[in-house]
């Protein structure tokens, strides 16, 4: 990752990020084994998948242009009313409803950037936490169209192309998954390696500077939010679509919440922290909620503490330091 | 390689599901044993263990093996995914517990596409029962208690009521059971007031009500920290329970509510189906025991549990431990025993249960407050359901 930070011209700079290297191929090849390996945990991988696209969304407005959202499930749970409330009123049909989840979440995150792009730090934490429980009493009141607390019932997916079902066993929830979260991982790859890209992280270090140079900073906020707001709202969707049932708990604070929990210990700015964090606070969850269920969100603060001391760039951040450290030597 | 090696070894750190044993009976419980409500999952829990304890883990030659799994709170993304893992990682037969209305639904479609046998112990809204046709309610359903109210509160003199609920699924239920029954009597009412779910502070809605000097007050306020709320409330704008008559669901006088409530808590009057306090030798037994075992009273969640139980266990004797979904859902349907609450049965067509649900007031006994079952309505349904079939 840091073997091109020698290179000369910004171009080539980005050329060298933008360029595969074996750490990632084998990644994502590995997010394949769940297929073979474990094909008994395939929902919940799906659903891994489907946290981690969540947190790559959140990564792309704080961990690169620097906004701090408490209230980041705004665009999940839209995300997911919309898709299911699209599947309960006839339209079952998942790679338009993911379409439609993506366009909600997108229309009002364009519309909330506009506050958004004012404002920085503690403020922006207080925005985002009020946004985020204005539409979560909002879902509520909405009774007759959300179900309120009961949760949306009569959401019936039909099959993806006539068919895939969606299955007990989660195969079809896994691949779908999956390949939404590649896809959409391409794309906010493409656009942090861009000069876009590298200008939000202009924003992030220094936002008056930015405009100094000739780089409106508040139209970048705008747009980076968007396109957040948008992949939030298909991650949304996805969860709506492969369980099938959408609660007042994708737009609550809890989510907002642990998605930040999740980037952090992953590693923020990172692209893949999100996609670790998610693997192991999911993992961690499942494990420990089998045997102590009383007591496992102790042992993710215990992590969180010990990785925020520690590893204050989170784990993908300290495995990182640690290979450099390695290189040096060698 | 690095990330790749780490992915790797967290899946491997999974291990692989087991294998199902010959002769043994899997039953996963989903509950949500930590977050806000983790009281209740205990309390319901516990009384699970202890109908184990009582009467041995073997039915029909077959032994019981318990698969715990927590929900972390409302869930229903979460419930239905520990269902589907339940099913085909661990095998598990039956599926049980639930003590939340959106988690049960969701697992609902889970035990309708396995055709797994599934004992809802207390998620309380009517449609739950009709997600899955292998489905049983061991608990109550909301509309039950408060349409029974509505009707004995007609029949007793009543004729106006002030209504006062939160505004969320099971308080809007709730108002609207009880208000369609109390008009169906030929009762009127005066007012409807929607109180913010997390707003613990009545003082203006209770003041409403005051001013408008009804002659009763209907309230639904989630279980927990509110009811203790309101009746402090109650006390502090001078509206007293003996003169104005206060009436609801329950839960808003369990046993933790009147500890805090105290004597502003006086001649409220609750219909309910279980409370420790309820007078027969089965339940003088089922609450010492529970108390000796866990040191405290049980409560519904606990009443819900034990009959839960008890049912899985009917049905495997009668089936000679055939677990299969099927047989084991015609095996509940009609199904009638005495529990501790008193005369149950399961209704044959919504697989829900009938039961009766007892008019309570809060009285000072030993000086303590407890609730005086002083009249009740017998062989109770699922009035929901009724109306739908109609």
């Amino acid at each position: 990752m840091t073997a091109a930070a020698a290179a000369t011209s910004p171009h080539a700079w980005l050329q060298a990020q933008a360029r595969w290297n074996r750490t990632e191929i084998a990644f994502w090849l590995a997010t394949l084994l769940p297929f073979w390996l474990f094909p008994d945990y395939l929902v919940l991988a799906s659903q891994i998948a489907i946290t981690a696209l969540f947190a790559l969304s959140l990564d792309l407005i704080l961990g690169y242009a620097g906004i701090v959202s408490l209230g980041h499930a705004a665009f999940f749970g839209l995300g997911a009313y919309t898709a299911g409330l699209a599947a309960k009123y006839g339209w079952g049909e998942p790679l338009t409803g993911l379409m439609l989840g993506a366009l909600a979440a997108g229309i009002v995150g364009y519309a909330a950037s506009f506050i958004i792009a004012r404002f920085r730090h503690l403020a922006l934490i207080m925005i985002t936490l009020g946004m985020g429980l204005l539409l979560a009493e909002l879902a509520n009141s909405l009774h007759w169209l959300t179900g309120g607390t009961d949760g949306l019932q009569g959401v019936k997916m039909w099959p993806i192309f006539n068919k895939f079902r969606f299955d007990l066993y989660g195969t079809t929830a896994y691949s779908y998954s999956l390949i939404v979260l590649f896809l959409c991982f391409l794309v906010a790859r493409r656009i942090i390696n861009s000069p876009f890209g590298l200008s939000l992280r202009g924003i992030r270090e220094n936002p008056l500077r930015m405009p100094a140079l000739g780089a409106s900073s508040r139209a970048h906020l705008r747009k980076i939010y968007t396109i957040s707001a948008v992949l939030a709202g298909i991650a949304g969707a996805l969860l709506a679509q492969t369980t099938e049932t959408v609660s007042l708990e994708v737009l609550g604070f809890q989510r907002s919440a642990d998605v930040l929990v999740i980037l952090i210990l992953g590693g923020a700015g990172r692209l893949y922290g999100g996609l670790v964090g998610a693997i192991i606070f999911m993992v961690a969850r499942d494990q420990f909620s089998g045997n102590t269920p009383q007591f496992w969100y102790f042992w993710i603060g215990a992590l969180l503490i010990a990785v925020v001391m520690f590893l204050p760039n989170g784990i993908l951040g300290g495995l990182a330091k640690l290979s450099s450290a390695w290189r040096s030597r060698a | 390689m690095r990330k790749a090696l780490v992915a790797a070894a967290i899946f491997a750190a999974l291990g692989s599901g087991t294998a199902s044993a010959q002769g043994t009976i899997k039953i996963g419980i989903i509950l949500p044993y930590s977050g806000q409500f983790a009281d209740g999952a205990a309390q319901m829990d516990n009384a699970i263990k202890l109908y184990v304890q009582q009467n041995g883990d073997t039915v029909a030659g077959k032994k019981l093996e318990f698969i715990r799994k927590d929900t972390g709170g409302i869930a229903p993304d979460v419930a239905k995914r520990l269902a589907q893992e339940l099913i085909v990682r661990d095998k598990v037969d039956i599926l049980a517990g639930f003590l939340l209305t959106p988690n049960a639904l969701s697992a609902g479609d889970v035990s309708a596409e396995a055709k797994k046998f599934m004992v809802v112990m207390n998620a309380a809204t009517s449609i739950i029962t009709t997600k899955s046709p292998y489905m049983v309610r061991t608990s109550l359903t909301t509309p039950q208690v408060n349409a029974s109210l509505g009707t004995w509160a007609y029949k007793n003199g009543i004729r106006k009521a002030y209504t006062m609920h939160s505004d969320y699924g099971p308080g809007i239920d709730a108002e609207g059971a009880f208000s369609k029954a109390f008009k169906e009597a030929g009762g009127e009412i005066i007012g409807t007031v929607k109180m913010a779910v997390a707003n613990p502070d009545f003082s203006a809605y209770v003041q409403r009500a005051k001013d408008l000097n009804p002659e009763s007050i209907y309230v639904f306020v989630p279980g927990g920290a509110q009811p203790a709320a309101f009746g402090k409330a109650l006390a502090e704008r001078g509206i007293d329970p003996q003169k104005i008559k206060v009436m609801g669901q329950g839960e808003i006088t369990d046993d933790s509510a009147l500890k805090s409530m105290g004597d502003g808590a006086l001649g409220i009057i609750t219909a309910f189906h279980y409370d420790p306090n309820h007078q027969s030798a089965m339940n003088k037994k089922f609450v010492a025991d529970f108390n000796a075992a866990y040191g405290r009273n049980p409560d519904f969640f606990s009443m819900g549990g034990w009959d839960g139980m008890h049912a899985i266990y009917a049905v495997l004797k009668k089936t000679n431990g055939d677990a299969d979904g099927e047989k084991l859902i015609s095996a509940v349907k009609g199904m009638a025993w005495e529990s501790p609450r008193g005369p149950i049965s399961i209704d044959p067509e919504t697989r829900d249960i009938i039961q009766t649900v007892y008019i309570r007031r809060v009285e000072k006994a030993g000086g303590k407050l407890v609730n005086v079952e002083f009249d009740k309505v017998e062989n109770v349904k699922d009035p929901v359901k009724a109306a739908m079939k109609k």
